[in-house]
Parts: C-alpha cells; sequence; structure tokens
C-alpha cells in the first residue's frame, strides 16, 4: 500500500485530495490530510467582515465535510519534515511515512516580525483582516468609530491576495460615503510597491481608482518599525506616516514546521520549480498554493490552476513518466471596487492584467480591468462556486493555462 | 537599448537600466553605477553586500531580498538602509551589475 501524504487542508489541500481520491485506486493508495485546525475558512470572504458585508460564522465551514470518505483526516500540527528518511513527524510525536508528499501548509500573518507591531494597541487602534479574530475586531472597531486617518500599511511583499488591500480601500470608500461619514475620513495606502500593483498597466488602472475616490498613496513605504504612543508608521529611512487608525498587513509567512525542517526560505516559503511544482532539491514533495516560493500570486485561483497542473505531473511521476504540464503562473482574480461593481484581472507570469472581455472574446460576460455590476456579481457568486465546485476538485470553464482569447495588447 | 559610456567603453544597459551583460561588470563599474544612484563612496560594508548578492545571484540565479541580505550578509535592515537609501535590495543588484530583483506579486 503506497500513501499519499498532504500536509494542510485548505484551499489548495482540499481541492488536491478531492483530485487524488478519484484517481488512486483505493487498493493501492492510501490519502492522508494533516491539518492543526478543524475549521476550514473561506478566506476570500475576510473582506467585507470589517463592513458588515459578511459575518464571519458565514465563511466556515468543517474541513472533514469537504474530503471524501476514503481519506484519513488527521487533526495536528506538524513538528517537522525529513524528507531524507520520507517521514513527517507530527508534533504529538507520531511518525507517518510517505511515498508523495504534497506541501500546501499555506502563508499566516506574523505582525510579531515589525517592531512595535504587536503591543497592548493591537486590537484597539491596529488591526488586520487576514485573521477570522482580527477582521471580527476591525468590524467592531468601524460601527463606532467617528473618523480620522485610516492607514492601510502593506508591511513587505510577497502577501496573499496582493489586491486585498486595495479591495479594503475601495470598500472603505464606499462604507463610509453610505455611513455620511467620507468627509471625515482620510483614505490612506502605504506601501514598499512603486505604485498600486506590481504590473504597469493594471498598477494605472488601479491607481486612477484610487486618485478618483480621494485615496492617497504613499509608495515605496519599506515599513521599519510602528510607533503606538505616537501613532505613527516609521520607514527603514526614516520617512513617516500617522495615523488614527491601521489597518495593517503584517509580513505573511510560510509554515513554522516548513522552517524547522530547514525546507524554507528566510520566509519560510517552499523553493519550488516554478513549471512543475516539485520542491527543489528534494525527492517527491510537490508545493501547491500559498507555500510555495513562486513568483505567482498567493491566491485561490492559483491554488486551482496549480492543482490541475500537479494532479497531472503526480499521476505521470507514479508511472514513471517525465512530468511534462507546465504551470505558467495563471491568476484569476475579482476586485471588488465598491458600490455594487468590481473589477477582474486574469494574468500569468509573462502577460500582466489586460483589459478585454472574459472568458468569451467580445461577449465576457466579465469586463477585465474594468468596472462593472457583473464583476461584483461574479466575485459574490464565487463563493458558491468554491464550497460547491472548486473544494470538490470538479472542472470549471476556466483553464489552467492563461489563454489571451479577448485580452487586448496595450500599444 | 541604452548605453552608458564608461571610460570610453559602451556598456549596454537593460529596461531597467541595469547591466544588459554580467560579464561587463567590474570593480570600477560598480563605483560608476554607484556615483548614478547617489552613492559617491564605496565603503567596505558596501563591498559585503554588493559581493553577498553577486555570490548568490552566481548560485541561485536571483539577487536576495532585503529580509535574507539581514539574515544572511552580516549587514542589520537600518545599516542596510543607510548604505543604500530608497531600496537596499534593488539599489544593490544594479550596483552589483544584476538585473532588478524579480518582483513577487
Amino acid at each position: 500500500m503506497r500513501h499519499m501524504l498532504i500536509l494542510g487542508g485548505g484551499t489548495a489541500g482540499t481541492i488536491m485530495a478531492n483530485k487524488l481520491a478519484s484517481a488512486l485506486d483505493e487498493r493501492d493508495w492510501r490519502i492522508t490530510v494533516v491539518d492543526g485546525t478543524e475549521e476550514h475558512y473561506y478566506q476570500p470572504g475576510f473582506l467585507f467582515v470589517p463592513f458588515g458585508m459578511y459575518r464571519m460564522r458565514e465563511l466556515v465551514k468543517p474541513r472533514r465535510q469537504y474530503l471524501p470518505g476514503r481519506i484519513k483526516f488527521i487533526l495536528s500540527s506538524i513538528d517537522h519534515i525529513d524528507a531524507e528518511k520520507k517521514t513527517v513527524t507530527l508534533s504529538g510525536g507520531e511518525a507517518l511515512r510517505y511515498d508523495y508528499l504534497i506541501l500546501a501548509t499555506g502563508a499566516d500573518i506574523h505582525p510579531e516580525q515589525t517592531e512595535g507591531l504587536l503591543d497592548e494597541e493591537w486590537g484597539r487602534s491596529k488591526f488586520d483582516f487576514y485573521t477570522p479574530k482580527g477582521a471580527n475586531q476591525l468590524a467592531q472597531f468601524l460601527k463606532g468609530w467617528q473618523g480620522g486617518k485610516l492607514a492601510l500599511s502593506i508591511t513587505e511583499m510577497p502577501i496573499k491576495c496582493p489586491v486585498a488591500p486595495l479591495e479594503f480601500l475601495f470598500l472603505a470608500d464606499a462604507y463610509f460615503t453610505k455611513r455620511g461619514m467620507r468627509d471625515k475620513v482620510d483614505l490612506h495606502l502605504v506601501t514598499p510597491l512603486s505604485g498600486a500593483f506590481t504590473k504597469p498597466t493594471s498598477s494605472k488602472v488601479l491607481g486612477e481608482f484610487l486618485e478618483r475616490k480621494g485615496i492617497t498613496v504613499t509608495p515605496e513605504f519599506d515599513l521599519g518599525r510602528v510607533d503606538s504612543q505616537e501613532k505613527k508608521l516609521v520607514a527603514w529611512d526614516g520617512t513617516e506616516v500617522s495615523y488614527d487608525l491601521l489597518v495593517s498587513i503584517p509580513t505573511n509567512m510560510g509554515d513554522a514546521a516548513i522552517a524547522r525542517s530547514s525546507l524554507g526560505n528566510e520566509l519560510n516559503f517552499v523553493p519550488t520549480n516554478k513549471e512543475t511544482l516539485k520542491a527543489d532539491g528534494v525527492e517527491d514533495v510537490f508545493v501547491l498554493g500559498d507555500a510555495s516560493n513562486l513568483p505567482s500570486s498567493k491566491a485561490g485561483s492559483v491554488a486551482h490552476f496549480q492543482s490541475e497542473i500537479l494532479f497531472q505531473n503526480i499521476l505521470e511521476h507514479i508511472e514513471g513518466r517525465p512530468a511534462c504540464a507546465h504551470f505558467d503562473g495563471h491568476a484569476n482574480c475579482f476586485i471588488e471596487s465598491g458600490f455594487g461593481k468590481g473589477l477582474l484581472i486574469d494574468f500569468n507570469y509573462e502577460t500582466e492584467p489586460l483589459p478585454g472581455e472574459f472568458p468569451l472574446p467580445g461577449i465576457g460576460p466579465f469586463k477585465l480591468l474594468e468596472e462593472s455590476p457583473i464583476n461584483h456579481y461574479g466575485k459574490m457568486m464565487f463563493r458558491w462556486v468554491y464550497w460547491n465546485l472548486l473544494l470538490r476538485g470538479m472542472e470549471l470553464p476556466i483553464e489552467a493555462e492563461m489563454s489571451m482569447a479577448g485580452k487586448r495588447v496595450q500599444s | 537599448m541604452e548605453t552608458m559610456n564608461v571610460t570610453g567603453k559602451a556598456i549596454q544597459l537593460d529596461a531597467d537600466g541595469h547591466l544588459a551583460n554580467r560579464s561587463d561588470w567590474n570593480e570600477d563599474l560598480a563605483r560608476e553605477l554607484a556615483a548614478q544612484e547617489g552613492i559617491p563612496d564605496l565603503t567596505p560594508q558596501h563591498w559585503t553586500v554588493v559581493n553577498f548578492m553577486r555570490k548568490v545571484f552566481e548560485k541561485e540565479g536571483d539577487a536576495p531580498s532585503i529580509r535574507r541580505l539581514t539574515k544572511e550578509s552580516g549587514v542589520d535592515t537600518k545599516t542596510l538602509y543607510q548604505l543604500f537609501p530608497k531600496g537596499p535590495a534593488k539599489r544593490a543588484a544594479k550596483i552589483a551589475g544584476l538585473p532588478k530583483p524579480k518582483g513577487c506579486i
């Protein structure tokens, strides 16, 4: 009996478990998923919680409910991985031997990595919205806030869902407008990037959006420390930005077990072949989703596209054929822009987000890099798609490989 | 393609203004690139960083991040920003004759 071991039961691990459960013969293969918590959160929904658009309890389901019956689920955190001996040791000391290992351990925020960020003001005047607790606390705080300067600070790249900070500001603009207090709120984006986003065409479009909505951008700001008493962000070069309310996107890091196993880079992300998704330098280990160091977005759509590639490659590998499916870095993200509208971007390693229609050229129905109500509905409908189709490893009408159809190249 | 003239020789640059050919690099050229970035003198600490970057690139094909520089080069973050104001990873890569570090998005 061979053993397929998947570490992490989030978006990436769950999709992969479902795909493999229907492909690998039960007589030959055991499949195990290990995760440290019971709850599977729909993370794209966290963004809406601070504005009362979703409640956290609507975004959570039991992990086991999304894993097929033949899969063994182990509730445990991981102590370390020994890739030489092909074993994973759980925090309780139990060792699991594997034939193939899939690392889908994700990424989490680490406010303790920045001086002065995690102190007694955390949860009072400084919040995150990347955790259930943070998003709930921020929702409570915003209800009673009388206004002032809201600074959204991105500590360092890479972060999960790099468009989420922009969406937060767009939604904040709409939220305070509806409450009749937009004139009392100063919205600021403080980012280490040179503009709103990294890729030129979308950075320009999104930058214009920010400007139109009266959101100030402080680019190229590398956060060195936070001064909670004076309520200011201090960059490494001494530049300062003050705030009344800080919404922080702290440093994102991979799982600590990756560091304990010496499998990660300086942020505990696993160096991974960007095309085959095999972990560099070790045999029979693959990496899926946010856990890798790939230069693609850390996003659910990316985990989904990667899962199709990895699924093919693992099956080829098992049969002793060369892995020939290549991941192209494809990402597809709805960007909520407030007031019931949204944008959509579709891109990969080589092609930046471009304007056009998606998925059908000239028809859409979704508009690329352009605001429209249908994009907003797409985003809202996606929660249903996530629980009912995506996690279950079903085919979606979007190819893993990015298509140029419908995209207009800028001259 | 853009070029820069150093002691009578035309050096080719890429779209980001970094050296197009890594083989063109030498210590004099590094001083010239540093001067363009507003760094008049390369101190031994500058060289520590520049040489560390070249070593990592040689081995791994990409320049290290600031976090990795802090962890492994022996120069702390605050000093890095004093040595290479406004983006040490990017500036040190340019002076080291390496392409702009790949962005993470």
